[in-house]
């Protein structure tokens, strides 16, 4: 297979450096009191990653806990309607607890137990972290306590009961825009109060390092299937990647693998909002700056004072003003492009892929869809794009039926 | 000499326990800020912290994380603190002023912007929470070069190593944190504070202020046993939040009667 030797200049597998710096993002922004704590944090997973007992476990769990690999999916119906690019959906709404992000708690959770502290804490914003969070504690018997701000806690109700249900404490947050962020910044509050019992599972590729680089080596079991599936099944790699970008979580997982395969174009899809042009949306990349919050020197949504925004997303899950620091990297170097997906054009994207295809994508998912469905009738029959389907539609549906006007 | 370093040395010289007060800038409305800067002068306040507000406070607990609420709606920002320091400065050219606050208004300032700008307003040293000496060095560079002091803070998870390479950023004061967790928390622990900071003194001459924690006369005397200075925070934000009604001068007086008893116990330990 000469075709898909890696040829780059950059050497991927090198970032982060040693102090958890992308370029000039990243980094270890927090207080004093947590710092030893990331330094522990680091030590223990440089130790653990290479380790072999450590990895067959992780793999273990992902195999018969989370049922991978996941499938790559054909959407043959769809790749005709749209008339171009064949379209193939990595299935990671069809993981244990509906979304990719459990394939990060698995590997966290792990960390925890071999760090021996005894509860859990996260943070959350659609709510699919928290249910994953919520999950691996309750398999390893820890105490958890999930922080979500108080509009998503009504916004994603559902997810807040499954939380329950598995045994986790739900805190909603009152401050700020009573979103992911300030819960984040709750969550930051706990982990100073109680760093000596409690491991911080953080849901995206976001935070102070370690983080980026451990959640991104977690989330690499996408690209790296998704990357094996193509070539099996199309015969060749795909010609691109699409996939949401909240914290960037997903999408990272799904990119890393193919950064060195430099034929393959990369594009992440922020959340447009009601436009980026109306300044109501959650896309940094597309329209913000670099700035320093929750730990890492990252493009952030913030006024000409350096105060933080409120953003607007219908997706909970990507209603966020920061982005994980690899990204605002890729973008700067030029290897990934950023580009944003209106409200309107998600939920477009959602009603299509169920009739067409039945399947009902995550409302953040929604918006990868909806860039490749403009992607795919510009490219030609043979091509081939990959898109993340990072969860599954089911947490959404009473968003969506309050947008038609229907009570469930 | 910087102001920070000569006050502290006066009050070594003395005997005397350096009284820190903090409040936010533009908390519970701009006017009250500067009338209780000078009555906090006044009541024997050594060193002021003025708070810059931070839409995303999270080393703050409830109690000052709301103040930074309140001062960002009356539209606070990094300039107008500074313009306040520099009205402070038209009549008293003594008293140390720390800014202290998040590193995202600085950055976006930019760090050579920011120390020309807080050195012409008369501001003596800032106190940056989220950045550690780690990633410090670039915005150290700029305040040096104009004489502002770089205060760090010191934890109860610091180990030695760490402390070192702090020890050795750092000028002014040493801002040591009393406990884990955030800014106005109940659980002190003396013994540990008292362990800590004998272990600091073998690495640094600079002197330490605690602070986290410090509620009343008590707890500020026992703490200051052991300490050059102690930092009262929540205590006065909380009153000020109280009073938004009210004029500056009965919001000078409530902070003034707060701090009355504070600066009596630690001068019986003079």
């Amino acid at each position: 297979m000469s075709d898909v030797e890696k040829k780059s200049a950059v050497d991927y597998s090198q970032f982060p450096d040693s102090k958890g710096h992308f370029g000039p993002y990243g980094g270890r922004f927090v207080s004093e009191t947590l710092m030893p704590a990331l330094d522990e944090l680091e030590q223990m997973y440089t130790r653990l990653k290479d380790d072999p007992d450590f990895q067959a476990e992780f793999d273990k769990d992902l195999a018969h806990y989370v049922g991978r690999p996941s499938p790559l999916y054909h959407a043959e119906r769809w790749s005709n309607k749209l008339g171009g690019a064949q379209i193939y959906l990595k299935r990671e709404d069809l993981n244990h607890t509906g979304a990719h992000k459990v394939n990060n708690t698995i590997g966290q959770a792990l960390l925890a137990k071999y760090s021996g502290k005894s509860r859990i804490i996260a943070e959350t914003g659609a709510g699919q972290h928290g249910v994953a969070s919520a999950t691996v504690a309750a398999r390893l018997g820890l105490k958890c306590e999930v922080y979500m701000g108080a509009e998503d806690v009504q916004r994603q109700s559902l997810n807040v009961y499954r939380m329950k249900l598995l045994g986790a404490t739900v805190h909603p947050v009152e401050s700020g825009s009573r979103t992911l962020k300030d819960a984040m910044n709750e969550a930051m509050r706990d982990w100073v109060t109680n760093v000596d019992d409690t491991f911080y599972i953080i849901g995206t590729v976001a935070g102070p390092h370690p983080y980026p680089q451990l959640v991104r080596d977690f989330q690499c079991v996408i690209g790296r299937e998704a990357r094996e599936q193509c070539l099996t099944q199309a015969g060749k790699l795909p010609d691109a990647l699409v996939a949401c970008v909240g914290g960037g979580s997903n999408a990272i997982g799904l990119f890393h693998p193919f950064l060195e395969d430099e034929g393959v174009k990369i594009y992440g899809v922020e959340a447009g909002g009601h436009g980026v042009e109306t300044g109501q949306h959650a896309a940094p990349l597309n329209d913000g700056i670099p700035g320093v919050l929750h730990g890492n020197r990252t493009y952030l949504m913030e006024d000409e004072n350096g105060q933080i925004i409120e953003t607007h997303s219908v997706s909970a899950g990507l209603d966020y003003p920061g982005v994980g620091p690899e990204h605002s990297w890729l973008k700067d170097i030029g290897r990934a492009e950023y580009v944003a997906i209106n409200d309107d054009e998600a939920m477009a994207a959602f009603r299509e892929l169920t009739r067409v295809e039945g399947i009902m994508p995550a409302l953040e998912s929604s918006h990868a869809l909806a860039y490749a469905a403009k992607l795919a009738p510009t490219m030609d029959k043979d091509q081939v794009i990959v898109v993340n389907l990072s969860g599954r539609g089911d947490k959404d549906i009473l968003t969506v039926a309050a947008i038609d006007g229907i009570k469930v | 000499m910087n102001r920070i370093t000569a006050r502290l040395a006066d009050a070594k010289q003395q005997g005397r326990k350096a009284l820190v007060t903090y409040i936010v800038n533009g908390d519970p409305f701009p006017d009250a800020t500067l009338t209780t800067m000078h009555a906090m002068v006044d009541a024997g306040v050594d060193i002021i912290e003025l708070g810059v507000p931070f839409s995303d406070p999270m080393a703050e607990g409830p109690v000052i994380a709301l103040g930074h609420e309140r001062a960002l709606a009356n539209k606070t920002s990094l300039k107008s603190t500074m313009a306040v320091v520099k009205a402070f400065r038209e009549t008293n050219n003594e008293t140390p002023v720390v800014l202290m606050g998040y590193a995202n208004p600085v950055e976006r300032m930019g760090y050579e912007s920011f120390a020309v700008q807080a050195s012409e307003a008369g501001v003596d040293g800032l106190l940056t929470v989220d950045l550690p000496p780690e990633e410090a060095a670039d915005l150290n560079t700029e305040l040096k070069k104009v004489n502002i002091e770089n205060i760090f803070l010191l934890a109860p998870t610091t180990n030695r190593e760490r402390a070192q390479s702090i020890v050795d950023l750092a000028s002014g004061f040493l801002y040591y944190v009393s406990l884990k967790g955030v800014t106005g928390a109940g659980h002190l622990d003396l013994a540990s504070v008292e362990e800590k900071l004998t272990e600091l003194r073998q690495l640094t001459e600079l002197p330490i202020c605690v602070g986290f924690g410090i509620k009343d006369a008590a707890t500020a005397k026992a703490i200051g046993q052991y300490a050059d200075g102690v930092v009262v925070g929540s205590l006065l934000v909380e009153r000020m939040g109280s009073m938004a009604d009210q004029s500056p001068e009965n919001i000078a007086a409530a902070v003034v009667e707060l701090i009355a008893p504070i600066r009596a116990g630690l001068d019986e330990l003079a």
